[in-house]
């Protein structure tokens, strides 16, 4: 058989399209103290592309576990090809044809590219792994993904984040699935990236996979999807609605019992800035980024535009001490920052929000208001003694603010869903104390209506003359909130212009060219 | 579009359509459980897990006073034998508590009983013994302090493997302690030293007393302080510590030096307890300690665990021998129950209360395919 020739996913012979081949009803699960499913009801069919739309918190990640033998329903019938079923476990989903690209990535970073690709079904003869077989296979997946160039034998360690979300896509389709179940699969991943998903999608479709698909961005609900399914509180408030059609009002009226009007709030008339914060000059890290100038002014928001490996995370932690350049020099209210030193950089009141919330911000275990306050308990206490009364009603102030759910801060962050564990990485810096903020994918996983009340916290804090540096892969936020645009490409600043003087597709042509692999791999 | 609820702009606060259903789900649910949600929620996981423990030891006080029903008779037998227990805890608990914030730390200290027996050799020199009693215990401390330095030093600066650093350190200083001892037992002439393990205080040995400060500055300093914050957020995810603003590895010398201040108390007890110190004094104490942080269900991964759970452990431990020695039984049974008491407790751990729960619960209603 051809190496080439052979589909992307083995498609099952009988899978019929247009037959209904998943079925909630009443579909109810809780977690103590919490009723995160309380009567779900959905449909897929062979072939389509079933969105799923919901504010954070609402039950998405909870549903497609129990769909995956995460989580066992309290109660409620889930019918798998008209056959009541419910999985002992992860590898039962599996073993039924329903495969998993989950919202927190779940990857074993010292294993490599193709271990992890296999993990659990790793093809094997006489008990022995078949290593060249698994590497070909996996060699040919990541070929159809658009990503040749990532070597199955690679650590998964030292892939940048994107580079991960394609392995954990690689690992999906290792599967002879019917359903592929996808939960906020292009949170991380760049424009051009997106593109090559939805091919992928089509192609799986193609074949009469059907596809959950979770998202908050509506405009890829409308490019990809087929048919809509609103959760609001754990409930179907609107089921199999047309995903093109649907008029977005009432597509977000449903998830939040309220219409959006203005995402992005309006700039103040009063353009004058205040006098230069920060002043980084020639910052240089070599095979990260190269001689990177900018200047943010207290008041101002600066974007930075950059596909994912372009340098722009890089940038951002050498700025705030988290790397040490190799030249340059970083200066705070015209004094030089000390390089490499994280802690000199929050005295000097600087505060990042990183990329990755899981591996990089929060202590999953402890509680909310614990994790808000992790950068700013020492300033609440007293001769050493934590007053941990100031910090919870400090935290529930930036709770309150940006709509955390649920609201008691004392619950363990993990138990919280992917946007609301966001907001409390974002919102750790909101404390006050802070005059210059660095924000690296700040709306990540964030929800429309949380997303609106974000920007307008990040506005506020402008307003009051806090400097803001802020990454993010999504264009329009980039323009939509920024006073000043940086477009970087290759680890180097392309373009410096106004936001006023820039729009969306002008960034995407500067920002477009060289791959994922070419930024990370030196 | 009929249905849709009106247009406000955001995000000026606009008042939810239906305020029953914009109610997060939870709170709902939740309000009639509040006040058991300690116990079913995270925050009771310690809580819960101590009183898993002290469950243990009543069976074991009712195993006691079963095999050995002649001496339970006795109220004051009773109280003396509690009172022996603690006294025999007293020494490992000291350790202990330096242990746990090492292993919280995300660390491990396999160097314990070696400092112990170090600072209990260097103490009980004649050159120290000559400066009194106040001398002997600066000694002790300033030598644990010390090694715990070196400790730290290579694991945060050197970025050696807390495993192999210790490791080494509790072959160096042993080999140290015999060098300075010569091999010898070196007896303490102070008397004020020995008193502190023969003296009591209101009935209760002064050595109980110093573990019970001991516990009590090690919870404080766990959960009201910053120094118990900084702790629990290097072990738990060391990235994240550092991106806040946390100066991990200063954290993680401090931390090696505090299970070094414990070791130099711990030496300074002992060498009281055996009015002597020699070069192989408090051996396998690296052993009695961690199990006993494991026992009181400190997370090894570090992140997570309580003094009280360590304290716990440590008083099960020598519940277990105590009980050995009351019934006249050997040695070797007792190390055997003692590894099954750590094997099962691990096991408790990985199988979650709740966890367990929700599997009887799910056993008894679904039907699986
Ligand atoms: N393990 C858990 N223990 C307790 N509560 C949980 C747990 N997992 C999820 N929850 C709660 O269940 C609710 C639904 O969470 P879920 O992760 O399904 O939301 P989501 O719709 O995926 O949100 P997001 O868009 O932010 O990813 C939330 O209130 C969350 O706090
Ligand atoms: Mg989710």
């Amino acid at each position: 058989m051809s190496e080439t020739g052979r589909p992307l996913v083995e498609a099952p012979a009988d899978a019929v399209a247009g037959e209904v081949v998943l079925r909630l009803s009443d579909v109810v699960k809780t977690f103590p103290g919490v009723r995160a499913l309380d009567g779900v009801q959905l449909e897929v069919r062979a072939g389509e592309v079933h969105c799923l739309l919901g504010q954070n918190g609402a039950g998405k990640s909870t549903l497609i576990k129990v769909l995956a033998g995460v989580h066992r329903p309290d109660s409620g019938l889930v019918e798998w090809r008209g056959q009541p079923v419910s999985f002992a476990n992860p590898q039962a989903a599996m073993r039924a044809g329903i495969a998993t690209i989950y919202q927190e990535l779940d990857l074993v970073e010292d294993l490599s590219v193709a271990e992890n690709a296999f993990l659990g079904h790793e093809p094997r003869s006489l008990g022995f792994i078949r290593r060249g077989h698994m590497a070909r296979r996996t060699r040919q997946i990541l070929g159809r993904l658009g990503h040749a160039e990532i070597p199955p034998g690679r650590m998964v360690r030292a892939l940048p984040a994107a580079g991960k979300q394609v392995v954990s896509m690689a690992r999906a389709l290792s599967h002879e699935a019917r359903l592929i179940i996808m939960d906020e699969p292009s949170a991380v991943l760049a424009h051009d990236e997106v593109d090559n998903l939805f091919r992928i999608v089509r192609e799986l479709t193609a074949q009469g996979i059907a596809v959950i698909y979770i998202s908050h961005r509506l405009e890829e609900i409308r490019e990809i999807g087929d048919r809509v399914t609103v959760l609001k509180d754990g409930r179907t408030t609107a089921a199999n609605l047309p995903a093109r059609d649907t008029p977005t009002r009432d597509l977000v009226s449903r998830m939040t019992g309220r219409t959006i009007e203005y995402v992005f709030p309006e700039r103040s008339a009063d353009t004058t800035v205040g006098e230069k914060l920060l002043e980084v000059d020639g910052l240089t890290r070599s095979g990260e980024f190269a001689d990177v100038s900018l200047t943010v002014a207290a008041g101002e928001i600066v974007g930075i535009a950059g596909l994912v490996g372009s340098g722009r995370s890089e940038v951002l932690e050498t700025i705030y001490g988290a790397r040490r350049a190799e030249s340059g020099t970083v200066r705070m209210a015209g004094k030089a920052l000390r390089p490499g030193s994280v802690g000199a950089a929050v005295r000097a009141g600087l505060g990042m929000a990183p990329e990755e919330r899981k591996s990089q911000a929060l202590l999953l275990g402890e509680p909310i208001y614990r994790n808000v306050t992790l950068a700013t308990f020492a300033r609440y206490a007293r001769l050493g003694f934590t007053d941990i009364g100031k910090e919870r009603a400090e935290a529930d102030r930036i709770a309150e603010s940006l709509e955390m759910r649920p609201r008691d801060v004392n619950r363990p962050v993990r138990t919280l869903s992917g946007g609301n564990q966001q907001k409390v990485v974002v919102g750790r810096w909101l404390l006050g104390g802070t005059r210059l903020l660095l924000l690296d994918e700040p709306t990540r996983g964030v929800d429309v209506g949380a997303r609106a009340e974000l920007y307008q916290v990040i506005r506020e804090l402008a307003a009051q003359g806090v400097g803001v540096l802020l990454v993010s892969s999504e264009v329009p936020e980039v323009l939509g909130l920024a006073d000043r645009v940086l477009v970087m490409r290759e680890g180097r600043v392309v373009r410096t212009a106004p936001a006023a003087e820039l729009d969306e597709s002008t960034v995407l042509d500067l920002v477009m060219s060289g791959s994922l692999m070419e930024g990370a791999a030196a | 579009m009929s249905d849709s609820p009106p247009t406000t702009k955001l995000p000026a606060q606009s008042p939810p359509v239906d305020p029953a259903e914009t109610e997060v789900a939870g709170h709902k649910a939740s309000a009639g459980t509040a006040r058991l949600s300690w116990w079913h929620g995270d925050g009771g996981d310690g809580a819960r897990r101590n009183l898993a423990l002290i469950g243990v030891l009543l069976i074991l006080f009712v195993i006691g006073a079963a095999t050995r029903s002649d001496l339970y008779s006795n109220p004051d037998w009773v109280w003396a034998n509690m009172l022996s227990i603690l006294k025999l805890a007293s020494v490992v608990g000291v350790v202990t508590v330096g242990m746990t914030f090492v292993i919280i730390g995300g660390g491990i200290d396999l160097s314990v009983g070696a400092i112990v027996a170090l600072a209990g050799v260097w103490c009980t020199t004649v050159a120290t013994q000559s400066f009194g009693a106040a001398g002997m215990i600066f000694t002790a401390i300033v030598v644990g302090m010390a090694v715990g330095l070196v400790n730290g030093t290579l694991i945060a600066y050197g970025r050696l493997v807390p495993f192999i650093a210790t490791l080494a350190m509790l072959v160096a200083a042993r080999g140290l302690a015999a060098e300075i001892s010569d091999k010898q037992t070196q007896i303490s002439q102070n008397s004020t030293i020995n008193g502190i393990a023969s003296n009591s205080l209101l009935g209760i040995p002064l050595l109980v007393y110093i573990l019970a400060a001991v516990v009590i500055a090690g919870w404080v300093l766990l959960n009201r302080t910053t120094f118990g914050r900084r702790t629990v957020a290097v072990g738990g995810n060391p990235e994240a510590a550092r991106l806040a603003g946390i100066n991990v590895k200063l954290h993680t010398v401090l931390l090696y030096v505090l299970s070094g201040l414990c070791c130099g108390i711990a030496a300074i007890m002992l060498t009281a307890q055996a009015t002597s110190a020699q070069a192989a004094m408090a051996n396998l104490y690296e052993l009695d300690a961690i199990a006993a942080v494991i026992i009181g269900g400190t997370l090894l991964s570090g992140g997570r665990g309580t003094i009280v759970g360590s304290l716990l452990g440590v008083i099960i431990f020598a519940t277990i021998t105590n009980l050995f020695a009351i019934n006249g039984l050997s040695t070797e049974a007792q190390n055997m129950v003692k590894g099954g008491i750590i094997v099962a407790a691990v096991l408790i751990q990985q199988v979650q209360f709740g966890s367990l729960s929700q599997f009887f619960r799910r056993n008894n209603r679904l039907t699986t395919s």
